[in-house]
């Protein structure tokens, strides 16, 4: 959506190839860089997780993004203020681009009181419904028709215009809720754009174990809407496939289906080794780090030189630091202070059995 | 003029349709047609727009209704029987249950489960689920017994802020008329003495009501004096009222039409073990339906779930002990 917060022009080093005065970056080349530095922000994010969860400081899994930054960046950053997004476990980037403070992100995933789960769930589960990014349940498919219930009560409501995107594992297309969530937006014909990240593995299982179709993107017609096909570790393709298919879906032609095929370039959670990946899926196109392949890009087109990638890193090391240092100071939640109720209704509270006196 | 259990469930909505923009219902068939039991019958044409049919996908219906209470709506969710529920359960306890309690925004979102049996019905088109969603944190379950009731606590479960589980009684649909609808309802979550006496309380809710209303003439035939408490609001439970009834009688006998494993009569008679021994003169009761599925032929659907008679015999037990 933004810039990357806090990641200040100042503190670029100087020096590099970039270009100068009078040489004016493209929209392509400006939108580049931009997702580009929120897809570090979100390796670097993802770095830190795991030191911590290797140190023993976070409660839980950690399940990282690494090798789908530039699908999820590209999806964030295709959306607009006002838009809903909800992200799935690999979606870092994505959230950072959405609107996500890396601050909120470590509360979360540190089970601090002060994030906006405040301790009571951790991890990827965690948004802000009230801004439009939604915190995932666990339970795969299941947020897709939450989403199209927000596109629904905004047509209700007179306020038609925004695009709402859900996101999904392949292992996630072989629920029921996926099926029911885009055929019931395909009835209403709402603007959402449902991205499917194939990374080749639901946890363990591969993808002829999930599904027989040759491409999870045939399924489009079948639901009667449009589909679309990316390379999910070419950020350029994936940002111009996203801005499409958002734009698309903004213009009044229905859902969106998008398919980037990539590889999960990590475990399933970082308590997992991954040994049972493919070796040769590693060694083919698929398993390119994305990452790498945006630095190329930059600086192949000279969007970027080595010292602005060096730069962007360090801005967010240093970021990420800051925040962690903040949050880090955080008090822990406290069972006393917690209020222990499910319900908002005050007075319909079952109060069995009474507290001890 | 008189109404039906059923109309007043139609005029309710009316009303909360007129009275509240932000209100809508969504569900099978509740469009034109006006649903599968004419609860919605005429909405469609009156609130054009804000009856919208829904494909067959309790799962997505549910998940959009969670999402329109997000942007601030006030859905009704109309599950053609409530046996249909259970493919959208995910969404109902895991989605809107968690929602107020993991983010602080509320969930308000009714969900109305045609219930219960009706000779006929058979396994799938029969059951009383309320068990089930009681059981999970962060819903509210109310099961209406009389026309009132069912037109006074639906209107306030559209304005409540928590996902209200809406148990309706299919049988009493057509057959349970009262001459004219409330003026004012009963105070939140209170449960009701639908019939004073002092020998032994009967606890129930929904249709039962009705048959323990029933058994409790049997028995007055025989010189006892038999307590009936209406819960009506499953979860929270009164158990103040159901406690003082106890107090006054020295005996319980909860009787529910869903299963006996766990659930509503259960909790009453250990809240009332648990609190209230030393007011019981004799061990607390219950009883339920049969521990199997819901049979189809009406011989045996009457003996499954408890009537006046069975009630009346159960209690009579209980009274000679
Ligand atoms: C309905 C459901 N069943 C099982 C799980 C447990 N689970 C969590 S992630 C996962 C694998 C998901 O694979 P995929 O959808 O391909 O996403 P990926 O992890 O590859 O990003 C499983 C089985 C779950 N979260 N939800
Ligand atoms: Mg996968």
């Amino acid at each position: 959506m933004d810039d990357p917060i806090q990641c200040s022009t100042e503190s670029r080093p100087s020096g590099g190839g970039a270009p100068g005065p009078g040489q004016a970056l493209s929209m392509e080349a400006d939108r580049c860089r931009s997702a580009y530095r929120w897809m570090v922000l979100a390796r670097v994010l993802d770095d830190k997780l795991a030191s911590l969860y290797r140190g023993g400081k976070i409660h839980g899994g950690v399940f990282l993004s690494r090798g789908q930054e530039a699908l999820s960046a590209a999806i964030g950053v295709a959306l607009q203020r006002g838009d809903i997004f909800a992200p799935l476990i690999r979606d870092t980037a994505g959230r950072l681009a959405f609107g996500e403070t890396v601050a909120e992100a470590l509360r979360t995933c540190l089970g601090s009181p002060l994030g906006p789960m405040r301790a009571r769930d951790g991890n990827v589960h965690r948004g802000r419904p009230r801004d439009g990014l939604l915190p995932m349940i666990s339970h795969l498919g299941a947020m897709i028709a939450v989403v199209n219930g927000m596109l629904l009560a905004r047509r209700l409501q007179g306020r038609p215009g925004s695009v709402g995107a859900a996101c999904l594992g392949d292992g996630g297309t072989s629920t029921g809720s996926f099926h029911e969530g885009i055929n019931q937006a395909a009835i209403e014909r709402l603007p959402l754009v449902l991205v499917i990240a194939d990374n080749q593995y639901a946890y363990s299982t591969p993808t002829c174990r999930q599904f027989a179709c040759q491409s999870l993107v045939d399924r489009a017609v079948g639901y009667g809407v449009q589909g679309h096909l990316a390379d999910g570790t070419d950020l350029l393709e994936c940002m111009r496939v996203l801005a499409d298919a958002v734009g698309r879906a903004r213009s009044g032609q229905g859902p969106q289906m998008v398919v980037a095929r990539l590889l999960r370039l990590c475990g399933h959670g970082e308590h997992d080794d991954a040994s049972y990946v493919d070796p040769a899926l590693k060694e083919s196109e698929l398993g390119r780090d994305c990452l790498q392949v945006a630095e190329e890009i930059l600086i192949g087109r000279g969007w970027a030189t080595t010292a602005d990638l060096a730069g962007w890193r360090h801005d967010a090391q240093a970021q990420i630091e800051a925040a962690l240092a903040e949050v880090q100071r955080d008090p822990q939640p406290d069972p006393y202070q917690e209020t222990w109720t499910a319900i908002a209704s005050e007075g319909l509270r079952d109060g069995y059995p009474a507290p001890p006196a | 003029m008189s109404v039906t259990y059923l109309e007043a469930i139609r005029l309710a909505q009316a009303r909360v349709l007129a009275e509240d923009p932000r209100v809508f219902i969504y569900g099978q068939d509740v469009g034109a047609f006006g649903g599968a039991f004419k609860a919605t019958k005429n909405l469609a044409e009156q609130f054009p727009g804000r009856v919208i049919d829904a494909p067959i996908s309790e799962d997505a219906i549910v998940g959009a209704a969670i999402g329109a209470a997000i942007e601030g709506l006030r859905p009704i969710v109309e599950i053609q029987f409530a046996d249909f529920s259970m493919p959208g359960f995910n969404q109902i306890v895991n989605q809107a249950a968690t929602l107020y309690w993991r983010t602080g925004v509320p969930c308000p979102l009714v969900i109305r489960l045609p219930s219960g049996g009706t000779s006929g019905g058979g396994p799938f088109h029969s059951q009383c689920l309320e068990a089930l969603y009681a059981h999970m944190p962060g819903l509210l379950v109310m099961a209406p017994g009389t026309v009132e009731d069912v037109y006074s606590m639906l209107i306030e479960a559209v304005a409540l802020d928590d996902p209200v589980i809406f148990c309706e009684h299919k049988l009493l649909y057509y057959h349970l008329k009262a001459d004219r609808l409330p003026e004012a309802a009963l105070p939140a979550g209170k449960a009701r003495i639908a019939r004073p006496g002092r020998d032994m309380t009967l606890v129930t809710y929904s249709a039962m009501v009705h048959e323990a209303l029933a058994a409790a003439e049997e028995l007055a035939a025989e010189g006892y004096q038999i307590e009936v408490v209406d819960l009506r609001v499953l979860k929270p439970l009164d158990t103040d009222t159901v406690m003082a009834s106890v107090a006054r009688t020295g005996r319980l006998l909860a009787v529910g039409e869903a299963w006996p494993w766990g659930g509503v009569t259960a909790e009453i008679v250990a809240r009332v073990a648990a609190e209230g021994l030393h007011l019981l003169d004799a061990p607390p009761q219950r009883i339920n339906a049969k521990d199997t599925p819901i049979p189809y032929h009406p011989n045996l659907w009457a003996a499954h779930r408890p009537t006046a008679r069975s009630i009346a015999a159960a209690a009579r037990r209980a009274l000679q002990t």
